[in-house]
């Protein structure tokens, strides 16, 4: 199968930030692999909140990869936490800068608080952590969950963020079985963002736009607490692909519309960038096989399975409440398939209604997929 | 341990309290920063009352009530990586729960304080004393303590920050407390002033291990055999280091307080000449001390031994005060299925701790008072006959005898004679 030529687009995405500074404050030191977008995020993020910032990460590659005993690339302070313990360490560091300084036992300023994770530790493991985190309004911290859409340090297994059919370590594709990873990936943000009033700022980036994604971690910081940031950065080894596509990769996944960039400030939902000139009807999302085909861990794939996924991310579009956002559906989201056999088109407009279980919301009602929906 | 000279007693008032409630008013005295709470029975009173105090603006803290008991150590953990004086807790499957962050917090060297309300693991879902909880982080370098009453609860949570904070020896201490028989149990307690506990617990100082931006170092990075070893070995020295941090601040506990233990390790009742002596740790403690005033009365000689500090073990402090005695039963009120006699974990580390004197006493295993069954003054005098018996019969290995159970099928002395092809 041809490769198409990868376009970077022109994008007008510096809403607000137009100046960065010089000093960089993750450097040199760390051993992540080549094209590593995690690492990248780590940098942009440690660049933007500058100095004055504790940062506390969970056990995976950015602990492992990065921190090798005397050769540490952060020059801010920075502490493991464990893998299911992001949100903790954000209210537990920030609780007590806030007592000593009440107290006068450091002097009174503004320290940021960042927390990161990612989607094994945080959207697994560390999701009630998280929920807690952003409801202590008491505290200004961030966390930070980045998207490398599997358990890559300990060799690439399946997450809940791992996308659907891809094949990890845990999640093969075999003789009998084909698809094996039987989850659709869970929205971490939206979710968060739904059930947390108190979260001050929401947001997903992606590491392919670097401008985009500081402006979304400066805002969370200057906003306060709790806040929640999470990005999506392509993992060479993990997704299967030559590194040098890493950053092409990130930002094929937006225009594809798999990865949305939006916030929610204060309650308000923006989109930015690629995404909002998709929301506008200004630009049409590529076909998600671009996006599929360039990677090993989707390498199994039929041409149904494709078709299926297309129709999942279609449905996002076309059928959500909040394009890309928030599932609240116009027709209910079906089965997913758990036996190896293709998935049929399920889901959105179109799909045969057959039985419905009645409650779905404007009415109209799909036939499971697999057909034994009870 | 000499009493050093002791100046006029500081002003104390006395108060009826829990366990529980001495240990919150010890936090309150110790202007604790943070600390972090999920309910479990019988420890989460402690929560209650200081939650309360801060309320009620008699404290100045952050008070966190955590999502899971693991991140409510993984709360008191961070805290005191700032700065900050932490507080945590638990009790039998909520400290389990939390064990990962138990771990990194001894082997991270933070100085975090917590009760463990002794409770017995689930399943059965049961609410009474068993001492097995706490026992879980003994190898992990937690400094481990258990009490016996209200103001021993009081006053070994001064002790214990102080101990655990001071640069030599910078390892987390859990104090435990038998569930109900002492969390829930009134006591007349002697309560410091905020002065008199400040001059005893200086303030607590990190130094360059510090989380704060002036000090911009990596905590906690990654290593494997390249140096984990030495780093063990740091946290023991910690440890081993102990044994004298604890004798210098239970000796200035008398000068400040003009009061306090004879022993800091053990509690001795009438060992002087004892030639039996039953042992024990927590609140079995006052009923032995019942029952050996009893025999004493009917002209044994026997005394009671309780061991205060589980961890560093007071190995050099049984050497002596066992050296010469004839029989020892060691009561566990908890249980490690397949040891060693099939005792409990206490029996375990005693057989061990005199296993280099050269004449050892006959040392007879018992288990009593799981779940929170009761041990009475009665248990106690039928255990001190079977160490007699046992030691005049010149039996040096018998297995452990259970308590106060039911029913002969559910007896180990049963079970052991059948499956050695013995008849019932
Ligand atoms: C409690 C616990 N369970 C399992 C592990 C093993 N482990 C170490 S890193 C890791 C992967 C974490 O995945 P993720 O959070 O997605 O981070 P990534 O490796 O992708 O950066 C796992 C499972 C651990 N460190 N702690
Ligand atoms: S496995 Fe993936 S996330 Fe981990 S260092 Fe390599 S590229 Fe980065
Ligand atoms: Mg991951």
């Amino acid at each position: 199968m041809a490769i198409p030529e990868l376009v970077i687009p022109d994008l007008e995405i510096n809403r607000r930030l137009t100046v960065l500074p010089m000093q960089e404050y993750y450097t040199s030191g760390h051993r992540t692999c080549q094209g590593c977008e995690s690492a990248l995020v780590m940098r942009y993020m440690a660049k933007i909140a500058g100095p004055r910032t504790l940062v506390t990460g969970t056990t995976g590659c950015m602990y492992v990869a990065n921190t090798s005993y005397n050769s540490t690339p952060w020059a801010l302070p920075w502490a493991h936490t464990q893998l299911g313990s992001a949100g903790s360490s954000a209210i537990g560091t920030a609780a007590a800068l806030k007592v000593l300084m009440r107290k006068g036992k450091i002097p009174d300023e503004r320290i940021n608080v960042i927390a990161f994770c990612s989607d094994g530790g945080g959207g697994d493991m560390g999701l009630a952590t998280l929920s807690a985190a952003l409801q202590d309004t008491r505290y200004n911290l961030l966390i930070l969950l980045y998207d490398n859409e599997s358990y890559a340090n300990t060799d690439i297994q399946a997450s809940g963020m791992t996308p659907w059919g891809a094949v990890t370590s845990f999640t093969p594709s075999g003789t009998e079985q084909r698809i094996t990873q039987h989850r659709w990936k869970k929205n971490v943000p939206a979710l968060l963002m739904a059930g947390h009033p108190t979260g001050r700022y929401f947001a997903n980036a992606s590491s392919g736009f670097g401008m985009d994604l500081m402006d979304k971690v400066r805002i969370a910081l200057d906003v306060g607490g709790p806040t929640f940031v999470q990005t999506h950065d392509p993992c060479p080894k993990g997704w299967d692909f030559d590194p040098r596509m890493s950053h092409e990769l990130a930002i094929l996944a937006v225009e594809c519309g798999i990865t949305v960039l939006w916030d929610c400030l204060e309650g308000e939902l923006r989109y930015q960038g690629l995404t909002k000139q998709q929301v506008e009807g200004k630009v049409r999302r590529k076909p998600v096989a671009d996006y599929l085909r360039r990677q090993g861990r989707f390498a199994h794939f039929t041409d149904e399975d494709v078709d299926f996924f297309q129709s999942r991310i279609d449905e996002m579009w076309e059928d959500w409440i909040l394009p890309g956002v928030l599932r609240v559906n116009q027709t209910p989201f079906g089965r997913l398939p758990v036996d190896g056999s293709s998935p049929r088109q399920a889901g959105h407009a179109g799909a045969a209604v057959a039985s419905g279980n009645g409650n779905g919301s404007g009415g109209a009602q799909i036939e499971a997929v697999g057909g034994n929906r009870a | 341990m000499t009493t050093t000279q002791e100046t006029a007693p500081a002003p104390e008032r006395e108060e009826i309290i829990t366990g529980c409630d001495a240990v919150a008013q010890a936090l309150r005295l110790l202007d604790v920063d943070v600390l972090a709470g999920y309910p479990i029975r019988p420890y989460d009173s402690v929560m209650t009352a200081v939650s309360k105090m801060i309320a009620d603006g008699q404290m100045d803290a952050e008070f966190i009530v955590a999502e899971s008991e693991h991140s409510q150590f993984e709360i008191g953990k961070h805290a005191s990586l700032v700065g900050a004086r932490a507080f945590i807790g638990s009790s039998g499957v909520g400290w389990m729960y939390g064990m990962e962050a138990l771990v990194v917090t001894a082997s991270l060297r933070l100085p975090v304080v917590a009760l463990v309300g002794n409770r017995a693991l689930d399943d059965p879902g049961a609410f009474g004393v068993e001492h097995n909880d706490a026992m879980m982080v003994r190898d992990t370098g937690w400094l481990l303590y258990w009490v016996e009453s209200a103001q021993e609860a009081l006053d070994t949570t001064l002790l214990a920050y102080r101990v655990a904070e001071d640069k030599r020896v910078m390892l987390p201490c859990a104090l435990s407390m038998d569930g109900a028989f002492l969390t829930h149990s009134q006591h007349m307690v002697r309560v410091p002033v905020a002065d008199t506990v400040s001059a005893f617990v200086p303030p607590y100082e990190l130094g360059d291990r510090r989380f704060h931006p002036d000090n911009p170092v990596s905590i906690a990075p990654q290593f494997n055999e390249d140096w984990v070893m030495e780093a063990r070995r740091q946290s023991d020295a910690g440890m081993r280091r102990a044994r004298a941090v604890i004798a210098e601040a239970t000796a200035d506990f008398h000068r400040v307080f003009g009061r306090g233990p004879a022993d800091p390790f053990v509690d001795s009742y009438r060992m002087e000449d004892a030639e039996y002596v039953l042992m024990g740790m927590g609140t079995v403690g006052m009923v032995g001390k019942v029952a050996v005033d009893r025999m004493r009365a009917a002209g044994k000689k026997v005394g009671f031994l309780r061991v205060k500090w589980f961890r560093p073990f007071p190995q050099p402090e049984l050497r002596a005060l066992l050296r010469g005695v004839k029989g020892v039963g060691v009561v566990d009120r908890d249980y490690s299925f397949g040891s060693n006699s099939h005792g409990g974990v206490l029996y375990t580390e005693v057989a061990a701790a005199l296993y280099p004197e050269p004449r050892r006493p006959v040392l007879v295993p018992f288990i009593a008072g799981l779940g929170g069954r009761e041990v009475s003054v009665d248990n106690l005098l039928e255990m001190e006959e079977t160490v007699e018996r046992a030691t005049a019969d010149g039996v040096a290995d018998l297995t452990c005898q259970w308590i106060g159970v039911r029913g002969p099928d559910s007896d180990p002395r049963d079970v052991a004679a059948t499956a050695e092809g013995g008849v019932r």
